[in-house]
């Protein structure tokens, strides 16, 4: 029993002075063999953030007006780029007319990429079901500015055309004109900015979608009801391809490497434990 | 030339040599970080130029229809100020440029976001134990002990001994578990990128070999 005991000890002596590149190694086996066998999980959705943004999306009815943020850049594309795909296929199969914008500048390219392809996909037309407003500066203060104008902020489209040739935005006068604000937010601005000016200062309803590190701050204006509902990193964008009901979506193909490599990051943290309470047991370093 | 193919071409191959700095420092790694900090830096210019300069304040100076707004020289002139940091004679001059960026941001932000950031969250934390399942319960009882717990750990006025530092303890676990689940939510993003990149290379990237190399069509 005690030559087992050391026998273990010297293993994990050793595992606790591992190279850190045979970690990365396993790290990225994790993610590539999964995404070759292309290994899909299952995703249960439970009464979840994400399953509250649905449901609210879900209730609108067709014909109401959608704002939708795209505060994000290509660095954070991963996780918010499914998410969106998601979302304006939801609004678009509900007959929302839905009025892309955007408070990063590469948000407004990324948006038309995924609103245009969406459309073409379902038959709407641009201008009537869907328009992209494109990139403002200004972050906070411009929300502010959208609350008593749109028109005065955004006098055309992201493609110059005028606020007046577009059909769709002919009764929209406001950031209150709008049923529901969604913000994809990968940072400042984003959501924060959206809650504080569109929200609580006019009243109009905001969910949003954010990258996995910031979404821990935001659960609070979740339980304030200051959020209808948000989605949470890749498995908030799962969430969301699973309710929608989107086949093989981006999100949940990255579920099952994102699982592997929990785990597998899981164990180290675990033996790196066992190793530090060995050693320090056996009066070491620690 | 296929621009597609080049742009992924050269896409992988950076994130390779970003990549390579797992293994440990090196040219290639160097070359790529170098190269992204240069274009950034030209990117933003450019962008900042084209977005933000040209449509907010050359095109109100100059309207198409034709005409000078005088008044459109002033934010100018600020402009100018923030510049005059590189000149140490005249450095004060960015100070009033700054002064309304900050006074303007203050006056905006202030009252909103203490509404949003404290007040909501206070008035969130005021709620009915009593209503709702077990579970709901359970929560509110959690949020209120943690509230108030973490505050207590933040409250340096008094020592934290006997019940104010037992209390501080059940604060200071709190913010660990809350920290925690920071830090497992920060892990999920991270791989969430290496997902990314991976199936760039491997759904992108690697399917072009065949392509240029003439096999399979």
């Amino acid at each position: 029993m005690a030559s087992i005991l050391e026998k273990l000890e010297k293993i994990l002596e050793k595992l606790g002075n591992m190279d850190r590149r045979i970690i990365f190694i396993l790290i990225a086996l994790s993610v590539i063999i999964p995404l070759t066998l292309n290994l899909i999980f299952p995703n249960p959705v439970g009464a979840e953030p994400s399953r509250d943004m649905y449901e609210y999306v879900d209730a609108l009815p067709s014909g109401s007006d959608v704002l939708l943020s795209f505060d994000y850049d290509p660095s954070t594309m991963p996780e918010l780029q499914p998410m969106a795909i998601a979302l304006v296929t939801h609004l678009m199969r509900k007959d929302i007319n839905v009025v892309g914008m955007a408070l990063w500048p590469q948000g407004a390219s990324l948006g038309q990429e995924v609103m245009s392809s969406v459309a073409d996909s379902l038959g709407k037309v641009q201008y009537e079901d869907w328009c992209n407003l494109g990139y403002k500066t200004g972050g906070g203060i411009m929300i502010v500015r959208l609350g008593s104008s749109m028109n005065a902020v955004f006098p055309t489209d992201r493609d110059n055309l005028s606020w007046d040739e577009i059909p769709m935005l002919e009764y929209i006068s406001d950031l209150t004109s709008f049923d529901l604000i969604i913000t994809l937010s990968a940072g400042d601005p984003g959501i924060p900015a959206w809650v504080m000016m569109a929200g609580d200062r006019f009243g109009v309803p905001v969910g949003g979608g954010c990258t996995a590190v910031s979404a821990p701050q935001f659960y609070a204006y979740l339980q304030t009801g200051q959020m209808v509902g948000m989605l949470g990193g890749l498995k908030g964008a799962a969430d969301y391809e699973t309710l929608v009901g989107i086949q093989d979506g981006q999100a949940v193909k990255g579920m099952a490497p994102q699982s592997i490599a929990h785990l597998v990051i899981m164990s180290f943290i675990i033996i790196g434990n066992l190793a530090y309470f060995t050693q320090k047991k056996k009066g070491g370093r620690g | 030339m296929n621009w597609e193919i080049l742009g992924i071409w050269l896409g992988a191959m950076l994130t390779l040599c970003l990549y390579s700095f797992l293994y440990r420092d090196n040219p290639f790694y160097k070359f790529a970080e170098h190269l992204f900090v240069g274009m950034s830096a030209g990117y933003w210019v450019i962008y900042t130029i084209e977005n933000v300069l040209k449509p907010n304040w050359w095109q109100q100076m100059f309207p198409e229809d034709g005409g000078f707004n005088w008044v459109w020289i002033i934010p100018g002139i600020f402009a100018l100020f923030m510049l005059a940091r590189i000149i140490p004679k005249i450095a004060g001059l960015s100070r009033m440029a700054l002064g309304m960026i900050i006074g303007a941001g203050a006056g905006v932000n202030m009252v909103g976001f203490f509404q949003t950031n404290a007040m909501a969250q206070v008035k969130g934390t005021i709620i009915s134990i009593s209503s709702g399942g077990a579970w709901d319960i359970f929560s509110s009882i959690v949020l209120v002990v943690g509230v108030v717990s973490g505050l207590v750990y933040f409250f340096f006025s008094k020592a934290h001994t006997g019940i104010v530092g037992r209390t501080a303890n059940v604060g200071i676990t709190i913010l660990m578990i809350s920290f925690g689940a920071s830090f497992g939510y920060t892990i999920m993003a991270r791989i969430s990128l290496l997902i990314g990149r991976c199936q760039f290379l491997m759904f992108d990237w690697i399917p072009t070999i065949p392509r240029l190399l003439g096999i399979g069509g």
